[in-house]
């Protein structure tokens, strides 16, 4: 789970790691009202969208007066932002983070990440901050430095203190830099983060060290020990299917083409989004609907898919192993029933590939079944080559 | 031979009263597993399916000599359950449950420093020795017995590949699915390095899909280390976009690594045919096996 800089920023304050003053705004007036509180001579006026690449697409303004700030935040909120990390749709900003400007020396890059070789959480840091981490890892690895975190004791001082020195800190700083990066450590392991990062990490002219920018994400998994966190969770940033799908314990990702596919297993949806590409079709989605899917689960599935007009042509398959082919095949005649509007005919075609246990009653399930556009493919490869065959006949 | 269990592995359930362990143990048992034990704090004395249950894990390895467990426990209580079965001395601890906090996955593989436990898992179907042994949730019709052994970061590709190999008449040692979490127990080098210790698997087939790299390291691996068993890949993901979670947790592009592209060009370059669709997976290990001259000794007719 993603949530906005400026909720991140709270996080690290409660933690005591440094960051700017600052408060959201929703609107003009409180953008101004939340400025006119800042002791700073310059404010900054930044997007708050769940995306990098914010500076770099106009969405981080230096304001010198108030006046400004009105402009920026008047300019900024309701516009489409479109970076790097966006998709060319862009995201719509409707909130803006309010800070103090900073007297930037230098700035660095800090991150804190679960490293799968190792099975260890790994810290990166590099003086080379403010710029895309993956470019300066292609470009100039040596610049990065990691150390490598034994959980049973912790991020250790000397570690702290060690990339410190490394990263190049000013003699003044340094004390200051590993305070910072011991306490990051504890967002991390006592948020459940999947990654925190903060880039960039400036050092101030007064040789304060402090977070800049701060990303942090949330290890879905253990949300359920974190409900102050849950509640951050911004609804307008995600994609509305993928929302109600998360809402009715479906693992869908909207892919944006027009031919759908429902699927038992991550793995197979996968691949099932990988073979309809193969012969030519553009996918809709990535759908894992589960084993043991009660009709009424295959419904909602059918009417996400089929939501706004998007699938042309649903492929589902389906490998029945425990759960058998006839209690699958039952399922999607009885969900195709739910959906039909005349008990006769989905709104799009929806081929059918069975494999697995009692395969031959499952196929004689949905030969019989009453909904004429629910057609049944041999093979995999058939099915894929079929569904994709009727969308582009529909066209 | 085979990898890891046989038809004498003595295993204990973990969580053995819940519902879905309750009917897995009934398809294990029919499998032909020695079962010999559940554990579910607090019901000590009572049976499942004719399995005695115990209070802990040790005792229910004291009782009964089990060396391997398999944990069907709900998310926030399965690391936990991991680490028991490491206390207790097991050889062989399999995690089905998905959805375990990945920080709790990170003490629980340093907790098992030093230690002799070997983890499958989490969030995988477990492991079956063909006609032998079977511990998790892969369905018994699957596979037929053979030389090829297959190991996999994902379940229902598992069934999917096994099946296909079936239709082919090529049977199968040992599948193994690892797991589709970032932080698990046994990674695809692991397996290999089991796989060819074992004199009956004459072949590997390997199932990966996007993120992390250790597809990447298991090509790398097989270079060095294997090259008298050929082995055939399938990489799930070719159109998965960057920064989304495709269903498992540790399926996801990040920081611009773990595309299947660079996984299909790893193995490629070491000479790893890699399988173009889901549907050619079968046919895909047949030519394999034909190139290698071994296919006539993997071949068994249904």
């Amino acid at each position: 789970m993603n949530i906005h800089e400026y909720q991140s920023k709270a996080i690290l304050k409660r933690y005591g790691v440094p960051v700017p003053n600052g408060k959201p705004a929703f609107s003009v007036e409180e953008a101004v009202a939340v400025a006119q509180e800042l002791n700073s001579p310059v404010k900054v006026v930044k997007a708050q969208i769940h995306a990098g690449g914010r500076g770099k697409a106009g969405g981080v303004k230096i304001a010198k007066n108030l006046d400004e700030v009105k402009n920026y935040a008047t300019e900024l909120l309701g516009k489409i932002l479109v970076t790097h990390q966006t998709g060319p749709d862009g995201k719509k900003v409707n909130r803006l983070l309010i800070e103090e400007g900073s007297n930037i020396k230098k700035e660095y890059y800090l991150s804190f990440v679960i490293d799968r070789t190792t099975a260890r959480a790994v810290m990166m840091g590099s003086e080379e901050g403010g710029v895309e981490i993956e470019k300066v890892a292609a470009e100039t690895p040596e610049k990065i430095f990691k150390e490598y975190i034994d959980p049973a004791v912790g991020l250790m001082p000397f570690q702290a203190s060690r990339i410190a020195y490394k990263m190049n800190f000013p003699a003044a700083a340094i004390r200051k830099a590993t305070a910072f990066i011991l306490k990051l450590y504890n967002v991390f392991v006592g948020e459940d983060c999947s990654q925190v990062e903060i880039n960039p990490l400036v050092v101030t002219a007064e040789d304060d060290v402090i977070a800049l920018d701060a990303k942090l994400n949330f290890d879905d998994s253990a949300l359920y020990r974190h409900p102050d966190i849950e509640a951050l969770r911004d609804e307008t940033e995600e994609d509305p299917k993928e929302r109600t799908a998360a809402k009715e314990g479906l693992s869908y990702v909207n892919l944006g083409g027009n031919v759908a596919c429902m699927v038992n297993g991550a793995g197979l949806a996968m691949a099932t989004v990988d073979i309809l590409k193969h012969y030519g079709g553009e996918p809709a989605n990535f759908l894992d609907v589960g084993g043991d899917s009660t009709p009424e689960k295959i419904a909602t599935a059918f009417k996400i898919m089929l939501e706004g007009g998007q699938a042309k042509g649903i492929f589902v398959n389906i490998f029945g192993g425990i759960n058998r082919c006839d209690a699958v095949a039952g399922g999607i005649v009885e969900a195709a029933k739910i959906i039909s509007e005349d008990g006769k005919s989905l709104p799009v075609p929806v081929v059918v590939r069975l494999e697995g246990t009692n395969v031959e009653l499952g196929r004689q399930i949905l030969k019989d079944s009453p909904i004429a556009n629910v057609i049944m493919a041999p093979t995999m490869e058939d099915g894929a080559k079929e569904v994709v065959r009727l969308v582009n006949e529909a066209k | 031979m085979s990898i890891l269990v046989n038809k004498d592995t003595k295993v204990i359930v973990q969580g053995i009263t819940g519902k879905q362990a309750t009917f897995h143990t009934k398809q294990m048992l029919a499998y032909g597993t020695k079962i010999v034990g559940g554990v579910t704090p607090g019901k000590a004395g009572q049976t499942v399916e004719g399995v005695p249950v115990f209070n802990s894990v040790a005792d229910a390895v004291q009782a009964t000599g089990a060396t391997a467990s398999v944990i069907y426990v709900p998310a926030r209580f399965a690391a936990d359950s991991i680490m028991e079965g490491v206390d207790a001395g097991l050889d062989l601890v399999v995690c089905i449950t998905e959805h375990i906090p990945v920080q709790d996955m990170v003490k629980v593989r340093r907790y098992m420093e030093g230690k002799k436990t070997r983890l499958i898992g989490p969030n995988c179907p477990g492991i079956m020795t063909t006609d032998e042994c079977k511990l998790g949730i892969i369905p018994a019709m699957v596979q037929s017995k053979g030389r090829v052994g297959l190991v996999s970061r994902s379940g229902t590709l598992t069934y999917e590949a096994a099946f296909q190999l079936k239709n082919a008449g090529i049977g199968i040692t040992t599948s193994l699915g690892i797991g589709g979490d970032p932080v698990k127990g046994t990674d695809f080098i692991d397996a290999l390095k089991l796989f060819k210790d074992d004199d009956d698997t004459l072949a590997v087939l390997m199932i990966g899909e996007i993120g992390g790299t250790a597809e990447e390291d298991a090509a790398k691996w097989i270079k060095e280390n294997m090259p008298n068993k050929p082995v055939t890949a399938f990489i799930a993901g070719r159109q998965a976009p960057p920064g989304k979670r495709m269903g498992h947790a540790g399926a996801i592009i990040s920081g611009g690594k773990g595309t299947a592209a660079d996984k299909i060009a790893a193995l490629n370059a070491v000479g790893i045919d890699v399988a173009d669709t889901v549907a050619h997976i079968g046919e895909t290990v047949v030519a394999t096996l034909k190139r290698a001259g071994i296919y006539e000794k993997c071949y068994s007719a249904n």
